[in-house]
């Protein structure tokens, strides 16, 4: 670990080698996150069974220092969509990002999340979680197995490696603005949709009119 | 007794727990990285709890197993791919979530259709891994894949498999699905001395 | 049919003359009920007749003849077949008499054909949507409804092949979303109704005037540690106790009927693993037989195939309950160590199937006329393995482990109770309707597949709480063991006798209800064929969204933190109480 953690680069005198460790910030920042993402207790459907497995004694994502799953948004780093988001339960899970503290990040685990998966097609399902939240790993798999899983989660670790304090957004100057809420209507609403509602309405009628 | 109940139970969670350590003793090192250990482990007579020590140490994987399906192409003399796959659109029709897409060719001279697919595409945010695709095809030319280690950070560019991304060995498929892919050559050679006699009579 | 359920319609047919119909229509069965005696018929056939359990009720939209048809499957809880009988309706004003006050457990079913269809149901109590949210436009699983993303009425589509014009569907949106709104939309003038509804609904309860109470209205969920996924539960308490509570579902509503009319039969069949997903096995089960029922060629299985499914079907009626058993336990406050335990044996029964399958959850594996390939070498040792040496070791450690803990006891007895009347009156099915005291059991009171060869008792506990629920379970895995163990004996040995799976087969038109005893309970397909490639209804009996029915009944007048046990022992799957 510390081998790891000591970068070269400042010379250390032989004599205080066993001594004194010289990292960075970024370093010990990004090995404290690596190894304490804690993932949301949150499952949606089919893929919070496998996600449950891995919690489980064979697979065991505690060895990658994601020791406890909480119920709470408010004490996780880690959200696994772990399922079909469905229209009904889209607010639902943007309200539960918002509510988690920063640094936080989403992994899509299976089809369904990614990309709406066999039940894209349906008229209660989004097309991916991405269309609401930012998301860092996507896992493909319908459902990814256990170890599939383990191999998104180390991605993520490794994603998380490579950032700085410098530039990662919830440093910035700017206040981070909270993702808006969409809203069930006739259909679902996206409230960043609402500045060019019209003109898109418009949009589609004449595209229904044309086909 | 009261609380005899309660003592019973922690005496199983105690033996659990133990159950574990003794194996782990009188196995040594055999136990962890070790063919034979994993596969005690994960057998009917494991004892204690067992925990696969993923990524050093992996799950074997079933025969059966299926996650992404594959093109398999063969390597004729020259060296060159040879794409089992003749664009039938068998896959294409028989997919439930129709998440494969396939462009035909043609030869550009006549404009008839050649059979081999000039394009080919899975969606795998879609794909529902049900091996449909594999087990109708015809020509064996799409299989279902064993690597399950996809994760990507962006889905827009990478989880489109276009055909270079799909295609693999066949030597690949025979070292992942050794059984079946026996039974279909087989299958192949059989159907080939049938045709060859058919021909030698007339 | 036996001589005596015929002698039974004889007397049927004479009793309602002039109200019921044969229904004659080629490949359907049952009655035609007129409307306006649908009560009246309803509450004859079960006071006269003994046909008590309502399990089926369900939407057809026959949108060629302008009509809304309401099809019920009702049955007898001593046992036998079905009896059928239909509602059919104008397509253009769809009201049809409610009968929750004969049978309570109609109540989700109407509200969701409701939903669905925009039938009416008049003299419903709480006439409400139940899978989508107040304000949708729309009943999407009308013919003429189409969503978004539609591309055709049949697959396959025809942009797959030879054009291979491949695209993401979403970027063919001028929102670029799966989303439609109507014309005349505009989001200013709206104002999301559904809460409000929810909520003035229950307070609205008279409270003691004299103590000058006030009742709280707490809401569980969806996003709760408790509910087994996205299920949320809303109830009014006075003080801990609940007085009212009212389920809440749909978060995880994927459309699995509308997509299912529109794929091929088979195509349906990795669908149904998506169904509840912790017995995958089972509802390949259930839907294969419902197809083949369609097709009249049961008699074309192979006996080896037909001893290979209800091996698949027991193995995943144990790690169900395996896990069923596990969650409870977590439910109780015992955070995760009982249902490691369980999770640990699980995984060994998962091996089977991901070695006999291709996949631990998805197994995808019936076929219709069989199963889609025989067992891989090496798979019957290790499934011997199980059933002859270690589950009976595990499960006996198991009961050792959890049975005669005082907390449990303390906690789960007496909570939740449902009585035998109750639970027939609420169409409960499964380990639910059996902890209640009544021995109802599909695997025995309709016999199918290969079941009636294996000796094996239906598990059964009389005091319908909480505890007996989880009694049930385990003696129904130790059934399971029983039936595996003179299964895996049995299964005749043959080469290559399973034959060649077939992708397109003609489905001649007509109806057929097919139904197993799934893990939780009696999971039915109704499939209605019109001679296409896909089905034109394809409607599912699930039993844990039906089991849920009975929910708000056993939890009046108990604590709020047994509200939590109480679902847990009902053992729900989202995937399959939403669809």
């Amino acid at each position: 670990m510390s081998e790891k953690l000591n970068t070269p680069g400042y010379d250390v005198p032989p004599e205080m080698q066993d001594v004194v460790a010289i990292t960075t910030l970024d370093k010990i920042y990004n090995w404290g996150r690596r190894y304490s993402a804690w993932p949301m207790m949150f499952g949606l459907a089919c893929c919070a069974i496998e996600m449950i497995c891995t919690a489980a004694a064979r697979f065991d994502f505690s060895r990658f220092g994601m020791e406890i799953m909480r119920p709470s948004p408010r004490q996780a780093d880690v959200m696994l969509v772990s399922g079909t988001v469905t229209k009904k339960m889209v607010p639902q899970i943007v309200r539960l990002y918002n509510q988690m503290p920063e640094p936080k990040y989403v992994v899509a685990m299976g089809a369904c999340a990614s990309g709406g998966g066999p039940f894209k097609e349906g008229y209660n399902v989004v097309s991916g979680v991405d269309k609401f939240l930012p998301v860092d790993v996507y896992i493909p798999g319908c459902p990814p197995t256990p170890q599939a899983l383990l191999h998104g989660l180390m991605k993520l670790q490794e994603m998380m490696d490579t950032q700085s304090i410098k530039n990662v957004r919830w440093y910035q100057k700017e206040p981070l603005d909270a993702i808006p809420i969409p809203i069930l209507g006739p259909d679902l609403l996206d409230p960043r949709d609402f500045p060019q509602f019209a003109e898109k309405m418009a949009a589609s009628a004449t595209e229904n009119k044309e086909a | 007794m009261y609380g005899k109940g309660i003592l019973k139970g922690l005496g199983v969670t105690w033996k659990h727990f133990w159950d574990t350590y003794i194996d782990d003793i009188k196995w040594g090192k055999k136990r962890y990285h070790t063919e034979e250990g994993i596969a005690y482990r994960m057998s009917k007579d494991a004892r204690g709890l067992f925990t696969v020590q993923y990524p050093e140490e992996r799950l074997p994987t079933p025969e059966e197993f299926r996650f992404v399906p594959f093109l398999v192409y063969d390597e004729d003399e020259g060296g060159e791919q040879v794409i089992r796959c003749t664009s039938c659109g068998i896959c294409a029709k028989v997919c439930p979530p129709q998440c494969i897409w396939i462009e035909r060719s043609t030869n550009p001279k006549t404009g008839r259709p050649v059979p081999v697919p000039a394009e080919f595409y899975i969606d795998v945010d879609i794909c529902m891994n049900c091996g449909f695709c594999a087990e109708f095809c015809p020509f064996d030319a799409i299989k279902m894949d064993h690597d399950y280690e996809l994760a990507v950070y962006d889905r827009l560019t990478n989880n489109i498999y276009d055909r270079e991304k799909l295609l693999k060995p066949a030597a690949y498929y025979d070292g992942i699905r050794p059984l079946n892919s026996q039974k279909e050559f087989d299958a192949r050679a059989e159907k080939e001395a049938k045709k060859a006699a058919a021909k030698k009579k007339k | 049919m036996t001589e005596q359920t015929k002698t039974m319609h004889k007397d049927i047919e004479a009793r309602f003359a002039g109200i019921i119909a044969l229904d004659d229509r080629s490949g359907y069965e049952g009655y035609r009920v007129e409307a306006e005696k649908l009560v009246e018929f309803a509450t004859a056939l079960r006071d006269e007749f003994g046909y008590d359990f309502l399990s089926s009720v369900t939407g057809v939209d026959y949108l060629p003849d302008e009509k809304m048809e309401v099809v019920y499957h009702i049955y007898k809880s001593t046992g036998g077949h079905a009896l059928v009988f239909k509602v059919q309706v104008p397509r253009a004003n769809p009201v049809v008499p409610s009968l929750v006050s004969i049978f309570p457990g109609a109540d989700f079913q109407e509200r969701e054909a409701w939903d669905l269809f925009g039938i009416r149901f008049e003299g419903h109590p709480n006439h409400k949507r139940i899978l989508m949210w107040e304000g949708f436009s729309g009943h999407p699983m009308r013919k003429d409804w189409k969503e978004a993303y539609y591309e055709a009425d049949a697959k396959p589509f025809d942009a797959r092949w030879p054009g291979g014009d491949v695209s993401r569907s979403e970027d063919k949106m001028v929102f670029n979303k799966n989303v439609a709104y109507p014309q005349d939309f505009t989001p200013e003038n709206w104002t999301p109704e559904g809460e409000t509804a929810l909520y003035s609904g229950m307070q609205n309860i008279a409270t003691d005037e004299d103590l000058q109470t006030e009742h709280v209205v707490v809401n569980l969920g969806p996003q709760h540690p408790s509910t087994h996924g996205v299920f949320r539960m809303v109830a009014t308490l006075d003080g801990e106790t609940i007085v009212k509570l009212e389920p809440v579902m749909g978060y995880l509503h994927r459309n699995h009927e509308k997509i299912g009319e529109r794929n091929t039969y088979l195509m349906n069949i990795p669908f149904t693993d998506r169904l509840d997903y912790l017995s995958s096995m089972s509802n390949n089960f259930g839907y294969v037989l419902a197809v083949e029922k369609l097709l009249g060629d049961t008699t074309h299985i192979p006996d080896r195939a037909k001893y290979i499914r209800v091996i698949m079907a027991e193995f995943t009626r144990i790690s169900n309950h395996l896990m069923a058993i596990g969650a409870l336990l977590n439910d109780l406050g015992a955070y995760f160590t009982p249902m490691l335990y369980a999770l640990k044996e699980r995984e060994l029964i998962l091996d089977i199937f991901e070695a006999v399958s291709g996949s631990r959850m998805m197994c995808n594996y019936y076929r219709f006329g069989g199963v889609a390939r025989d067992l891989p070498p090496g798979t019957h040792e290790m499934m011997r393995g199980l059933a002859f040496e270690r589950l009976p070791r595990q499960i006996d450690e198991l009961d050792r482990y959890l049975t005669e803990n005082e907390i449990i006891r303390a906690r789960c007895e007496g909570v939740g109770v449902l009585t035998p009347e109750e639970a027939i009156a609420y169409s409960a099915v499964g380990p639910v309707l059996r902890a209640s005291g009544v021995p109802y059991d599909v695997r025995r009171a309709d016999p199918y597949s290969v079941y009636d060869r294996f000796d094996f008792d239906v598990a059964v506990r009389y005091h319908g709480d909480v505890y007996d629920r989880y009694l049930v379970r385990l003696d129904e895995i130790r059934q399971s063991i029983r039936i595996l163990q003179q299964a895996l004996n049995g299964i005749p040995e043959c080469d290559n006798c399973l034959g060649k799976p077939r992708y397109s087969m003609r489905v001649p038109a007509g109806e057929a209800y097919g139904r197993v005893e799934g893990p939780k309970g009696e999971l039915g397909f109704y499939v209605v064929a019109d001679g296409g490639p896909n089905p034109w209804r394809y409607h599912v009996r699930a039993p844990s969204f039906i089991n849920l029915t009975a929910l708000s009944k056993m939890c009046e007048g108990d604590k709020i933190a047994d509200a939590i046990i109480v679902l847990g022992s009902i053992d729900i799957v989202l995937g399959e109480t939403d669809r």
